[in-house]
């Protein structure tokens, strides 16, 4: 597509749309979000790219080869739920750490890590890549 | 194979060679440390725990029974592995061959000790897994591989009904250790499932020790190496179904369907081998019929019941793996040494092969049952066994007889002919001897075979009477081996026995002529199998062209259609369509999203723009989101838009290159199709309605609403539930998304260079 308008919006809308995706993912466990849709967000970045300039610039600027973040991301879901084994408990159950909980206020549990944080960005990445795989993959065979 | 004598000794195989030996050898020593437990009339039992969920334990289980078994393939592994060592020294694939055999040694031991049902089954498998690797060896050539998959087809397809039959077993007897289902003996035989259950077992036993109908595999298997042949054909592989029988022995034995079913099949298999045995010309596939003749005549043995014919059963095993293992050694040690197996080639070999000779000697007066060999006693035995049978005594005595007296014919063909005739005919290198390695094997066998018939004690307290017990409980009593046991009827059909052999000796030639010329006009199994197959692939085709036409519109015809049967056929059939549904409560709002959807979807099915039509269905998804919006589920209501947006995005890409609808064909007004898209709107609603009618089950809503923040430490119960709760779940969601992605990905790719891009040709080959 051929528009000047288009070509120059998508630069900086792709870049906040993959922030804003990003964001979704982390206050998914406590807000409307999560690894499904911030993956569907981050996915509708570079589709906008692709048909905003063209699909080769949106694979250059990728870097990676899309259904190569999606199998990562499977990986590191099956990962993130087999680390349960390593503190002995079943699989797929979340782990976690929190730096800085606070010992009065029960709901201030300072800065949360855990397994489970891990498992959604294995979900974002596998949304994220087969998403943009198939987009790629069409817009290129047509 | 080479001519020169220097290449026999072993070179090369190095430790892949020694180790197989070593593991092999020391199981074996191992076994005889249960020798005097077994002796003693004790058993051992070993048990860990492996899915105790399913009652399904790693259990093992030492008797008479497991232990003569597991003897004879340690003992006979070591032996064959020694003599592979030699024959295939310097093969490209040998450390291969090792890994299948000792692999196929290993699951065959697991097999005979296994104590659990399903363990048995799983080692059952491995030996059909191992023993197809092992008979496709020679995978280069289409034989090699067509005689594999029959055997594993064959087998394969018996194991699964075993499967079937030992897990009935299992739950009819309420427990799957095998040790304890032989203590409910007559529970068992009055129970309603006996029957199927023994119809099932026995389907799988049948095709594993290839009894009539399904002997064909057995003689194709030949196409293995010789050492394998030797093994899987001596003491193990087609032994592990006559094993399954005696191991059930004490549950099932003694109802007329056994002794029937047991006594007909095994005594038509062995007279009939026999006779196919005499018809071969090279000498492999004499002895894969001679093979059957053996199975045939223990399934008839477990058919009876008495002291003689169980203890015929156990000696006649032992014997059988003995004599039948030396041969097929000897035979490779011929093969090696002269390169040809045919019958009519060789001869006089005698001179050039003075060891191979000894063996093959001795075990074919084993196998001919002449006195003073074990295979003298086994037969005496089974005569007796034959005339106290409870199933006809004229038939039994008349089928061995028969198939004894062809055996040593046989005998005479395979072990005295090629030696001892003057000469034979062009051999394609001059006879030399085997290496000391070959050689041991045979000897050591043949020679067991003399020395258990001097001194048949060496085996009547270790293995047979425990095993005899085994058997038959309190009531055993197993006979004693000897080699003169006076004048009695078992003597003169001996003797009988030896008469008749010999006048089929001297007539083998013209006899081997006439059953050539019967046997083309007999009908054939392995032609029947390959027709069998062919019309397996035909159908496959025919059924494939039907369900598969390659058009899409079929296709979601046909999902639609089933899903209109199958939903309202449900509806119905329970009785369960609604009522009239309740409209209190629908606003003006609700009211104007519905007409809006509505008209969306009723402007895609008019509309002659294909872009229409994708912005005709835009309306209805959005148009969901925005319900999702209006009753408070922000997760789904966002995830809709986005998965809404990216689909009229890629639907948009693709739809932008094809023709006008109108063009196609394709949107004419169908009746078919309306009513159908109808029926599906109807039924979709009709279950909704049901749906909403019954009231909402909150237990799994209200536990997950108080357990998010404690257990999980979020407060978006959505995506607690996605990422935490059912992880396992999501992971296996987020598995099918990347398949589908790489396999659409895939596809796009592969029909980039096709004339119609995407969509297949109609007639493509």
């Amino acid at each position: 597509m051929s528009s000047i308008i288009l070509r120059v919006g998508t630069r900086y809308l792709a870049g906040l749309l993959i922030i804003f995706s990003l964001y979704m993912l982390l206050r998914g466990h406590n807000e409307p979000g999560g690894g499904f849709i911030g993956g569907l967000i981050g996915a509708t970045a570079f589709v906008l790219y692709a048909i905003g300039c063209s699909t080769k610039e949106a694979r250059e600027a990728l870097r990676v080869q899309p259904q190569n973040i999606a199998m990562a991301g499977l990986g590191i879901a099956l990962l993130a739920g087999i680390a349960a084994a390593l503190f002995g408990d079943a699989l797929f159950t979340g782990q976690w750490l929190f730096i800085g909980a606070s010992e009065t206020d029960k709901f201030d549990k300072g800065l949360p890590l855990s397994t489970v944080l891990i498992f959604d960005i294995g979900v974002y990445l596998v949304v994220f890549g087969s998403i943009i795989a198939l987009v790629f993959a069409m817009e290129e065979e047509i | 194979m080479t001519t020169s004598d220097t290449t026999d000794a072993p070179r090369g195989n190095g430790v892949t060679g020694l180790v197989p030996i070593a593991v092999a050898a020391s199981l074996f020593a191992y076994f005889c440390t249960f020798l005097p437990v077994i002796a003693a009339g004790d058993v051992a039992r070993l048990v860990w725990e492996w899915v105790p969920s399913l009652s399904i334990s790693l259990s093992f289980y030492v008797d008479g029974l497991s232990l003569t078994f597991a003897l004879l393939i340690s003992g006979i592994g070591t032996l064959v592995l020694l003599y592979a060592n030699s024959y295939l020294a310097g093969h490209p694939q040998f450390g291969r061959f090792a890994l299948f055999l000792t692999s196929f040694m290993l699951a065959m031991l697991g097999l005979v000790l296994a104590d659990n049902l399903i363990a048995l089954f799983v080692f059952w498998e491995l030996t059909t897994i191992t023993s197809y690797l092992l008979i496709g060896f020679g995978h280069e050539t289409t034989k090699g591989r067509r005689s594999a998959l029959q055997a594993l087809f064959v087998t394969g397809a018996g194991a699964l009904v075993l499967l079937a039959g030992l897990i009935l077993l299992g739950f009819t007897a309420g427990t799957f250790e095998l040790s304890e289902i032989n203590k409910m003996g007559p529970e068992l035989k009055s129970h309603a499932l006996y029957l199927p259950i023994l119809i099932l077992i026995l389907a799988g036993a049948f095709t594993k020790s290839a009894q009539f109908p399904f002997h064909f595999w057995l003689p194709n298997a030949m196409a293995a190496p010789t050492p394998v042949s030797a093994f899987l054909h001596s003491a193990t592989m087609v032994k592990a179904g006559v094993y399954l029988m005696a191991r059930v022995y004490p549950a099932f034995s003694g109802t007329e369907v056994w002794i029937w079913t047991l006594t007909i099949a095994g005594g038509f298999t062995a007279v009939f081998a026999s006779i196919l045995a005499l018809r071969q010309t090279d000498l492999k596939q004499t002895l894969a019929y001679t093979t059957l003749m053996a199975l045939g005549t223990l399934t008839m043995m477990l058919g009876q019941s008495g002291g003689y014919a169980m203890t015929a059963f156990v000696t006649f095993l032992i014997t059988h793996s003995l004599y039948k293992a030396s041969l097929f050694l000897m035979i490779g040690c011929v093969d090696h040494g002269t390169g040809t197996r045919e019958a009519d080639i060789l001869g006089g070999l005698a001179r050039a092969m003075p060891v191979t000779a000894f063996a093959a000697a001795l075990a074919a007066l084993s196998m001919a049952g002449l006195p003073p060999f074990v295979g003298f006693i086994a037969k005496e035995l089974a005569y007796a066994g034959s005339l106290e049978a409870p199933s006809s005594t004229t038939l039994m005595a008349a089928a061995s007889l028969a198939a004894n007296a062809l055996m040593f014919a046989v005998a005479g063909v395979v072990a005295f002919k090629p030696f001892w005739r003057p000469t034979g005919g062009e051999m394609p290198h001059k006879p030399h001897e085997a290496g000391g390695a070959m050689l041991l094997g045979p000897v050591l066998l043949a020679v067991l075979g003399l020395v258990f018939g001097l001194m048949p004690g060496l085996i009547q307290g270790a293995l047979i009477n425990p095993t005899v017990v085994g058997f038959m409980g309190e009531t055993a009593d197993p006979k004693t081996l000897k080699l003169w046991a006076g004048f009695n009827v078992p003597l003169y059909l001996s003797l009988a026995t030896f008469a008749i052999g010999l006048v089929l000796y001297i007539g083998h030639g013209p006899l081997r002529a006439f059953l050539t010329r019967a046997d083309a006009a007999a009908p054939n199994f392995d032609r029947g199998w390959d027709s069998f197959l062919n019309g397996l692939k035909a159908f496959a085709s025919w059924q494939t062209r039907i369900i598969q036409p390659g058009v899409l519109r079929y296709y979601i015809f046909a999902t639609f259609a089933v899903v209109l049967i199958a939903l309202g056929g449900t509806l119905i059939l329970k009785d369960a369509i609604p009522g009239a549904p309740d409209l209190e409560g629908i606003t003006w709002k609700n009211v104007a999203l519905m007409v809006l959807m509505i008209s969306g979807a009723l402007l895609t099915t008019v509309t002659d723009s294909r872009i229409t039509a994708m912005a005709g269905l835009g309306v209805v998804g959005m148009g969901v989101a925005v319900i999702f919006i209006v009753f408070a589920a922000p997760d789904v209501a966002i995830t809709q838009l986005l998965v809404e947006t990216l689909v009229v995005v890629l639907v948009a890409v693709a739809l932008l290159r094809l023709p006008s609808l109108k063009m196609t064909g394709h949107f004419a007004f169908r009746p078919l199709d309306a009513l159908l898209s109808a029926g599906v709107g109807l039924v979709v609603t009709l279950i909704l309605l049901a749906v909403l009618a019954t009231p909402i089950d909150r237990r799994l809503t209200d536990y997950f609403e108080v357990t998010s923040w404690p257990e999980a430490f979020g407060r978006n119960v959505v995506n607690v539930i996605l990422v935490d709760f059912r992880a396992l779940d999501t992971f296996g969601e987020i598995a099918v998304v990347v398949i589908a992605a790489l396999s659409a990905y895939a596809l796009l790719r592969t029909t980039d260079k096709g004339p119609a891009r995407g969509i297949p040709e109609a007639d493509e080959k």
